[in-house]
């Protein structure tokens, strides 16, 4: 890269340039059309911007059509259980600062099975990307209403209609306790969804992204019209936001300024269902974090735990027991 | 004012008075909460510890933080058992019990802590209380307890509190404390020494204080009380340490060098991590409250897959629900320490209460084929050490290990020879070296099941964990023989593992007519027993199990050398002759179900869930029982 061996220079190098291969594996098994695909494409292209050694990257996930993910990627990764990805990510995380984590979860996964890790996971802010994968409905188990389908969507659990209204994932995160980063893109604008994750990446601490995403084979309807018609998606603009190339934000005909450090009209943002807004709507690089606090005191030497629980006995020991 | 001089005037005074010898005392102080009565005791406990005494307490807790005063349910308190020999567990019933009121002691005599003889110490204050309703109670408990034929004796400890203190519910504690120390002849300068430490982040004015109480109890006892015991100090060469199983747990942990401790808060299991939470920063490690028992397992998996090494602490509602990372962890082969403090159930069930109802759920409670290593401490000493055997089998098998302990162990303080820190127990460095190129993240040798784990930051490790059936490179498997294989390589390596297991140490004769089997804390009381039954010539002797999963090897070559075999065992079992209940239908306790499966020998059980430690008693009354039984039907047939 700069024309010298490792041995001649100072500067600590990089083994070689990482290209896409490096971080794939296998062929990807989900549905042609799904959405998966283009996401798998886009995090691939951030690790490899990023130049994140793939050793040193980890993709936890839980069950589900999205939470196969782990498995198409050269990293690490851990596809464990359903609900579960966030606490399994936020233990990788404490104690291994070094390692870039990802979480993939889906809506089922994320806002109803492990919802309570949801809430904790977004307070723990520890520094990873989480991505949803919404498609509004639950895939791998083969359509049953998810807490994301619209009101009145049929599925096999409530072929008349779902009765309840969704859970807006935006705006839930929203309100959750030391929320530091929250955006949404589509799985459909590769441009978008690229810059997005790339934010992420950089963003100190949770940064949760909601990707709108298209199930071709159980919600046709749902993404169907909007995904080829890009009016329908508002650009968020703002020097703080995500930005992508001039080209690019020109096929956006609905732009809405939005500052992503007022968290007031980012709620308010959240509410928009008139159009699918994109864009970053906040971003906080302040917060606690608590990855900070758990990587406290690591390294220390045998020797110095040693003594310190030698200390520790100490106080529990029986003195001159014979008199 | 110089409190040796004084110490030492009190103890002249009283020098011409000779203590009575006595070999042991079980000793019960038992208030409403709030009352101080466990820091009375647990600090005679300590004093008796450091005097050379061998030492067991309890604790007496009620299910509420404070419930109405005077109320029968909300008996607070602790029992210390003193002796001149080790001490193993509760014993029977008390010698002798302070009361700070009538009510409480209902309570305990329900669960039948005193017997004819028992003496009791009870503050007289309710006798002259201004409600009559309240001196009507006093009369009648105290006409009632004298028919039980207990001792009573009624002492002032009100006026005499009150010339010290303006307001008696904090301090009467340590008056008795003082008057116990004289009528169990205890060293006063230790008693100070401990009120000293107990109040070390106290002013020095209260340290006086309670000094000051410390000894006016003393003096009173030696004006007034005559009842004055010894209890001679044992032979200990080995250097002590004295703490309650949770404590011993803690240190456990850390000397293992398990970095992370990943809990949410459950009794009687919480106090393990209040006590790394306090500690373990001092050998470099954090403990993390979850935001439930799923999110704590889930938090630690991820931890022990990134290479680190944790522990999750719990009781069994958490135990239930870490059941489906429990399988994840089988099943994607990661290492991880599970603490179980049982407790009584199901449900919520008696949460400060000592129940052994968890056995089969450890062994079993995952969905699927789950198979992994549990064992169980029968002692503090092992709530110690199992700790650092536990996180080394789970590092060399590369399974979860669950290690039982139970609600006895968790609050009993007894002394055991001091660890000597080594080095060897602490985890290993994570491994970050390149992964060697060929292996797979499951290479299952074909022999022993096991295989090698890659840890993020290894170079060419990369590979997906799983819970999904997998084969040996990790990924998903469709083919249905890997599966098969796959189980069979989880199943071999704890197969491995029992082969390095020895068989089981008999505590008695290798031979004879009754077999008890224990696991866990009612060791003390099931050997103190057959001691007790062997010494009346009875042939009886006992076994019992730490390592419950994979089981010890010899156990069908052992129960055949007796006429009967039965367990011992704190959960419930169906009573023969019950009604409705018949040879086909009667239920097991967990030990004698399991041990019935794996030898197919007809083995008996007693057992039992009230909720108390295992009473040597009632154990000796079994065999005499049981041997008995055997003999008759033995010559009528
Ligand atoms: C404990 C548990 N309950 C239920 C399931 C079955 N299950 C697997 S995936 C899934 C829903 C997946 O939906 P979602 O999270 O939206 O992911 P998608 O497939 O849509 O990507 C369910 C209910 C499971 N695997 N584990
Ligand atoms: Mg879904």
């Amino acid at each position: 890269m700069i024309g010298t061996s490792h041995e001649l220079c100072t500067m600590p190098l990089p083994d070689h340039h990482r290209d896409m291969e490096d971080y794939g594996k296998g062929v990807a098994r989900w549905c042609p059309g799904c959405g998966g695909h283009s996401i798998l494409a886009a995090v691939q292209r951030v690790c490899k911007d990023m130049q994140y050694p793939p050793e040193k990257t980890v993709c936890v996930s839980g069950i589900g059509c999205s939470s196969r993910f782990p498995h198409y990627m050269g990293t690490y990764g851990f596809h464990g259980l359903h609900g579960r990805a966030f606490p399994v990510a936020c233990g990788v995380k404490f104690r291994r600062p070094d390692l870039n984590v990802f979480v993939i979860t889906g809506d089922g996964d994320c806002c109803s099975i492990g919802a309570g890790h949801w809430v904790h996971a977004i307070r723990y802010n520890m520094k990873m990307v989480a991505l949803l994968f919404d498609n509004g409905i639950y895939g791998l188990t083969k359509k049953q209403t998810s807490p994301t389908s619209p009101l009145g969507t049929h599925s096999n659990t409530h072929p008349g209609g779902s009765v309840l209204p969704p859970i807006n994932p935006l705006q839930t995160t929203l309100g959750f306790a030391n929320v530091s980063f929250v955006a949404q893109t589509t799985d459909w604008n590769p441009a978008h969804l690229y810059a997005t994750i790339r934010k992420a990446a950089d963003h100190p601490g949770l940064a949760f992204v909601r990707i709108v995403q298209r199930c071709p084979v159980f919600m046709r309807d749902l993404y169907g019209d909007i995904a080829s018609n890009p009016d329908e998606l508002i650009y968020l603009s703002h020097e703080k936001g995500i930005n992508v190339k001039p080209g690019v934000a020109k096929t956006f005909k609905n732009v809405l300024a939005h500052d992503p450090t007022n968290i007031h009209k980012a709620r308010e943002y959240a509410e928009i269902t008139d159009g699918i807004p994109i864009g970053l709507f906040y971003q906080n690089i302040e917060n606690s974090r608590y990855d900070d606090y758990g990587a406290y005191n690591m390294g220390m030497s045998n020797k110095v735990k040693q003594n310190a629980m030698e200390d520790m006995l100490d106080q529990y020991t029986i003195r001159n027991s014979i008199t | 004012m110089d409190n040796g001089s004084v110490s030492n005037q009190i103890i002249s005074k009283r020098s011409s008075v000779k203590p009575k010898r006595i070999d042991q005392a079980i000793v019960e102080i038992v208030s409403d909460s709030g009352e101080g009565a466990q820091k009375c005791g647990q600090s005679l406990g300590a004093i008796s510890a450091q005097m050379g005494n061998g030492v067991w307490t309890v604790e007496i807790i009620p299910a509420e933080i404070q419930p109405p005063a005077r109320s029968r349910e909300g008996a607070s308190g602790i029992r210390v058992r003193i002796g001149s020999k080790k001490v193993t567990n509760m014993g029977n019933h008390a010698d002798l019990v302070v009361a700070l009121n009538e009510q409480v002691i209902y309570g305990r005599l329900r669960q039948n802590a005193y017997h004819k003889g028992t003496i009791m110490l009870i503050d007289d204050r309710w006798g002259t209380h201004e409600v009559e309703a309240i001196r009507h109670q006093y009369a009648t408990a105290l006409k009632e307890f004298r028919a039980l034929g207990i001792e009573v004796h009624e002492i002032p400890m009100e006026p005499e509190c009150l010339k010290i203190l303006p307001d008696t519910r904090k301090g009467k504690n340590m008056w008795v404390l003082g008057m116990l120390s004289y009528i169990f002849d205890r060293d006063l300068g230790k008693a100070e020494e401990q009120i000293r430490s107990i109040f070390k982040k106290k002013s020095k004015a209260v340290v006086d204080l309670n000094i000051q109480l410390l000894h006016a109890g003393y003096v009173w006892a030696v004006d007034n009380f005559p009842l004055h015991y010894t209890i001679p100090a044992m032979e200990v060469s080995a250097e002590q340490v004295v703490m309650n199983g949770n404590q011993a747990l803690s240190l456990g942990v850390m000397a293992a060098g398990i970095e992370l401790c990943s809990m949410y808060p459950i009794t009687p299991a919480t106090s393990v991590s209040h006590h790394l939470a306090e500690n373990i920063q001092k050998v470099g490690g954090i403990v993390h409250q979850a935001e439930d028992e799923i999110a704590a397992i889930g938090f630690a998996i991820g931890a022990s897959y990134a290479g680190k090494t944790p522990v999750t602490v719990t009781s069994g509602p958490g135990l239930a629900l870490k059941t489906e990372f429990l399988g994840l962890a089988v099943m994607a082969e990661i290492p991880l320490v599970i603490i179980d403090v049982q407790r009584g159930g199901p449900s919520t069930g008696l949460p400060t209460k000592v129940e052994q109802s968890d056995l089969l759920a450890a062994i079993y409670g995952e969905a699927g084929d789950a198979p992994k290593i549990v064992l169980a401490a029968s002692t503090i000493e092992e709530c110690f050490h199992f700790v650092i055997l536990a996180r080394k089998l789970a590092e060399a098998f590369r399974t979860p290990v669950i290690l039982l302990s139970d609600a006895n162990l968790a609050t009993g303080v007894q002394p055991f020879p001091r660890p000597k820190i080594d080095t060897d127990w602490i985890a290993p460095p994570n491994d970050q070296s390149p992964w060697q190129e060929g292996i797979k993240p499951f290479d299952w040798d074909p022999q022993t099941g096991l295989s090698k784990r890659p840890i993020p930051g290894q170079k060419e490790g990369m590979y997906t964990v799983t819970g999904l059936a997998h084969g040996p490179h990790g990924r998903v498997a469709y083919e249905p023989e890997i599966n098969q294989n796959s189980a069979e390589s989880r199943s071999r390596k704890i197969a491995a593992f029992q082969k390095t297991l020895k068989p089981p140490v008999i505590h008695g004769d290798p031979e004879g007519d009754l077999l008890l089997i224990g696991w866990g804390s009612t060791l003390g009381a099931i050997e103190e027993a057959v001691d007790k039954g062997r010494a009346l010539g009875l042939k009886v002797s006992s076994l019992h199990l730490r390592f419950l999963f994979p089981i010890v090897p010899g156990l069908v070559e052992i129960f055949s050398r007796f006429k009967k075999v039965i367990t011992v065992e704190i959960n419930y079992s169906d009573t023969p002759g019950d009604p409705m209940i018949t040879q086909e239908n009667r239920r097991y306790a967990q030990l004698a179900w399991y041990l019935r499966a794996k030898t197919q020998c007809d083995i008996d059980c007693f057992s039992n869930v009230y909720g108390q430690p295992m009473n040597p008693g009632k154990v000796l009354e079994m065999i005499k029982k049981e041997i008995a039984n055997h003999k008759s039907s033995h010559v009528t047939s």
